[in-house]
């Protein structure tokens, strides 16, 4: 007869055997799991009473839920309102905290040759902060990438499959006229629009991210209007990583190019331009090109990723 | 001005641009492409190490031609300095030791992608240990929630996809209320940088006008946090987060992610805040409280679980009220116990998730408890990890878990407050025996070998084609047959781990060496 110690040894019992824990059998299959489910559900219908209780335990969890969500949603809501209403009102200068906005609208556009103050905020004064903003936005694009693209693990079902096929090869051969058609005079206008935007970074409100959405916008307009195919035929896998890599490897370089002379005081020999014409600003045009060539390609992989799993064409 | 004063520069903005390359290459190439990088950057970070306590004090560099406090700027010290390094130890052991699992877990076409994240989830990490700028911490704690995510996603089983949701929507939150508080501290004071804040607040905090919305920002950033680094009420994502990932992800998240911002929030507290204006809106207290909660709430979450990892991972929630309670116990006693307690942590809960999907490995892929009986001697190396892990997790002197432990111990004596040294110790022995409960069962039941343990399951042997599933007779106790590994793949797997536990015996038998370094650190900030 073996003792207690000897059959806990031998695995034969668990202390923790004693506190039930609740469904929670982590080396379960999805399918083992539902038909336990399944099993527990038909167990409470068989018996009435068990079936009052538990409709009932749901019912006044489900209340007590919504309460406390409610509840602690409308005292969070409250206490920011009284926080935020000692703060100096919408317009009003607060001249106890104005040290350094003033600095960046008196003194911007001599400092950094950008006649758009927020362009030369975010790319001169703070641009370790833009910087790390560009990489989330390529970050983004790398976990949509894992998320999405297909490889052995993330397969459609062959139904789905089909039913992709079918649309792409509809909307190919008797796509839409009236789509097609306005896709082809609008895309040009948007892309050369998203262009100027770009471009003009430095002297009006706009630049790199607004100016790559727009240009993101108009590549998957056109996707969308003429079909995958067309837009596969200059856009691949290959070339939207290449620009990618070849964009962020600009902008780090050359802001660390920057941060480097700057912080040993070494004059880093970048010219600031004629204000208000295009080639002012230093680094701001070129980097805006690059955050704007990144934000286009990154658009355009989200819609592509989403839509079918892959970006450029299958390979085949 | 030395060159090596560059080196913070150079690590983040390489370790950025790693990020990009990776996606280029193969995913092998990725690999040892990251394993050399790491290895870089850790010498690098050594340099600047030694450097900054030759010196014996901080320094601050520019990114640009703008100085404070118009520019950006990161600031090193002793503390960034070793904080970094450990953070780039666990990350290149965890790595390098999950290799083998990642080859099964992480499609082939994919694994490039997972080294650009971990290259991306590395400039994060140091950028928020280097910051001394509150708005660039909250853009490398976008990358950091993103990347950290990404971890958890690549492995592609349904569960790991739910998790990462959950983990993502709590990790937003998380997000959003710290720029909530950065959005009030900037209105209020008009910089962004920490030390003209600092000096801001403290006229603030003078005056008594505009206390109401600081007292909003410091709650709003420490909620914040809070939640990101599984504080006493929300740190019910951890054991699906950490039991599902792949081994190299689990390790990472729940050793260096969510210390991460532990350390931000210290240094936000520290260097923009200052103790005074801290404890004149209470937070050390509430943290002191909730600190306990999750110390005896995390372990008796652990104690009910009847899987090795959700285990491991609910110690984790109760090793991170530690850390909270040495805030809410403030002074440099407080704080030095704090961070030891985020070093010791970090190395030994990297060890432990690394040394326990091995032991799952040979149970037929089983992380429940009754299919680990015995495990150890069909794993012998992982077994004998896991048992110093469990040993340090105890806190069983010259392990590194003892000295935070006894450090935690002197730092509520030197509180001056009665109630809160009696509390602390309570706390620390409750907590002591109950991680004791736990680990102490786990080791029994791995190395009994045990009549009825599982005389037959199904093993998977990974090869070059995939993973191929043997059915195994008997309780025989030979590594060889299940899921056996040439040498150098033992290598690459018991190497790393030696380096986690080199680190964490040093850390508990040469303890006073670290907690001096702390202490020093410390100072710098002020």
């Amino acid at each position: 007869m073996k003792n207690g110690w000897q059959k806990f040894l031998d695995g034969e019992f668990d202390v923790m055997d004693f506190f039930p824990e609740p469904a929670e059998e982590p080396d379960l299959s999805r399918e083992a799991v539902k038909e336990i489910r399944k099993e527990e559900n038909r167990r409470i219908d068989e018996d009435p009473r068990t079936r009052k209780v538990v409709a009932f335990e749901r019912r006044s969890f489900r209340i007590i839920y919504y309460f406390v969500a409610v509840v602690s949603c409308v005292v969070f809501i409250g206490v920011m309102l009284y926080g935020v209403s000692f703060l100096p009102r919408y317009g009003q200068e607060n001249a106890w905290a104005a040290e350094v906005s003033r600095r960046y609208i008196e003194k911007g556009l001599e400092e950094t040759g950008a006649l758009n103050i927020v362009a030369g905020m975010i790319l001169d004064y703070r641009a370790f902060d833009t910087l790390g903003e560009s990489h989330v936005l390529f970050t983004a694009l790398v976990l949509v990438m894992v998320l999405l693209r297909r490889d052995k693990k993330n397969q459609q079902s062959e139904v789905e499959d089909y039913y992709t096929i079918r649309n792409d090869a509809y909307f190919r051969t008797a796509g839409d006229l009236i789509l097609s058609k306005t896709g082809t005079f609008l895309v040009p206008c948007i892309l050369v629009y998203g262009l100027y935007v770009l471009l003009n970074g430095q002297l009006s409100p706009g630049g790199g991210f607004s100016g790559g959405a727009v240009m993101g916008a108009a590549m998957i307009i056109f996707a969308a209007s003429s079909g995958f195919d067309r837009v596969d035929r200059f856009f691949s896998l290959k070339l939207s990583s290449w620009v990618t890599f070849a964009a962020l490897g600009f902008y780090s370089f050359a802001k660390g190019y920057v941060f480097f002379t700057g912080a040993n005081g070494i004059h880093n020999g970048i010219p600031k331009g004629t204000p208000g014409a295009i080639l002012s600003g230093g680094l701001i045009l070129p980097l805006d090109v690059a955050v704007g060539v990144v934000v286009a390609c990154t658009m355009f992989g989200f819609y592509s990723l989403f839509r079918r799993g892959r970006i450029g064409g299958s390979g085949k | 001005m030395e060159f090596i004063r560059n080196f913070p520069l150079f690590s983040i903005v390489l370790s950025l641009f790693s990020g990009v390359l990776c996606t280029m290459l193969k995913g092998r190439h990725a690999k040892n492409y990251t394993a050399a990088f790491e290895g870089l950057l850790i010498a690098m970070t050594a340099a600047v190490l030694i450097y900054t306590n030759k010196e014996g004090a901080s320094f601050t560099y520019v990114m640009g031609e703008f100085p404070a406090p118009w520019g950006n700027e990161i600031r090193a010290g002793v503390l960034e300095a070793l904080i970094a390094l450990i953070f780039l130890t666990v990350v290149f052991c965890s790595v390098l030791a999950g290799w083998r699992f990642l080859q099964i877990d992480v499609d082939e076409s994919k694994l490039n992608l997972y080294f650009s994240i971990i290259n991306l989830l590395t400039a994060a990490l140091l950028a928020m240990t280097y910051t001394n700028d509150i708005f660039t911490g909250y853009v490398f704690i976008e990358i950091l929630t993103l990347t950290s995510c990404g971890l958890i996603v690549v492995r592609e089983i349904g569960r790991t996809t739910l998790a990462a949701i959950r983990y993502m929507i709590l990790n937003l939150v998380g997000s959003g209320l710290f720029l909530l508080g950065v959005v009030l501290l900037y209105d209020i004071t008009g910089h962004l940088l920490m030390v003209p804040m600092h000096e801001k607040i403290l006229l603030i905090a003078e005056s008594g006008v505009g206390m109401q919305p600081l007292t909003l920002a410091v709650g709003v950033i420490t909620i914040g946090l809070g939640i990101k680094s599984g504080l006493f009420p929300f740190y019910l994502w951890m054991p699906d987060t950490y039991g599902w990932s792949t081994p190299s992800s689990g390790a990472i998240l729940s050793a260096v992610v969510s210390k991460c911002y532990i350390f931000l929030l210290i240094k936000i507290y520290l260097r923009v805040i200052g103790t005074e204006v801290l404890g004149m809106v209470h937070v050390p207290r509430i943290l002191f409280v909730l600190g306990i909660f999750g110390m005896v709430f995390g372990s008796l979450s652990a104690i009910r679980k009847k899987s090795i990892n959700r285990m491991i991972a609910f110690s984790s929630a109760a090793q991170i009220g530690y850390i909270y309670m040495g805030i809410g116990l403030g002074g440099v006693f407080g704080y030095t116990a704090a961070i030891f307690q985020i070093i010791a942590h970090c190395v030994t809960k990297s060890l432990l998730f690394l040394a326990s999907p091995r032991l799952a490995e040979v149970s037929g892929d089983s992380l429940l408890f009754k299919n680990l009986q015995g495990s150890a001697f069909r794993a012998k190396w992982a077994g004998g990890f896991f048992i110093f892990g469990s040993l340090s997790m105890i806190g069983i002197p010259i392990f590194a878990g003892f000295t935070s432990k006894l450090l935690f111990g002197l730092a509520g004596a030197d509180c001056g407050q009665t109630s809160k040294f009696i509390l602390t110790m309570l706390a620390l022995a409750v907590s002591s025996v109950l991680n004791a409960l736990y680990f102490i069962r786990t080791v029994i039941r791995i190395y009994s070998r045990g009549e009825s343990g599982m005389k037959e399951s199904v093993v998977i042997v990974p090869t070059a084609e995939g993973k191929i599933r043997t059915i195994r007779h008997g309780a025989e106790d030979d590594e060889k047959k299940y899921g056996a590994w040439s040498l150098s793949q033992q290598l690459t797997y018991v190497l790393p781990c030696l380096i986690l536990l080199a680190v964490n015996l040093m850390l508990g038998l040469f303890a006073w060496v670290f907690v001096d370094l702390i202490e020093r650190g410390l100072l710098m900030f002020f």
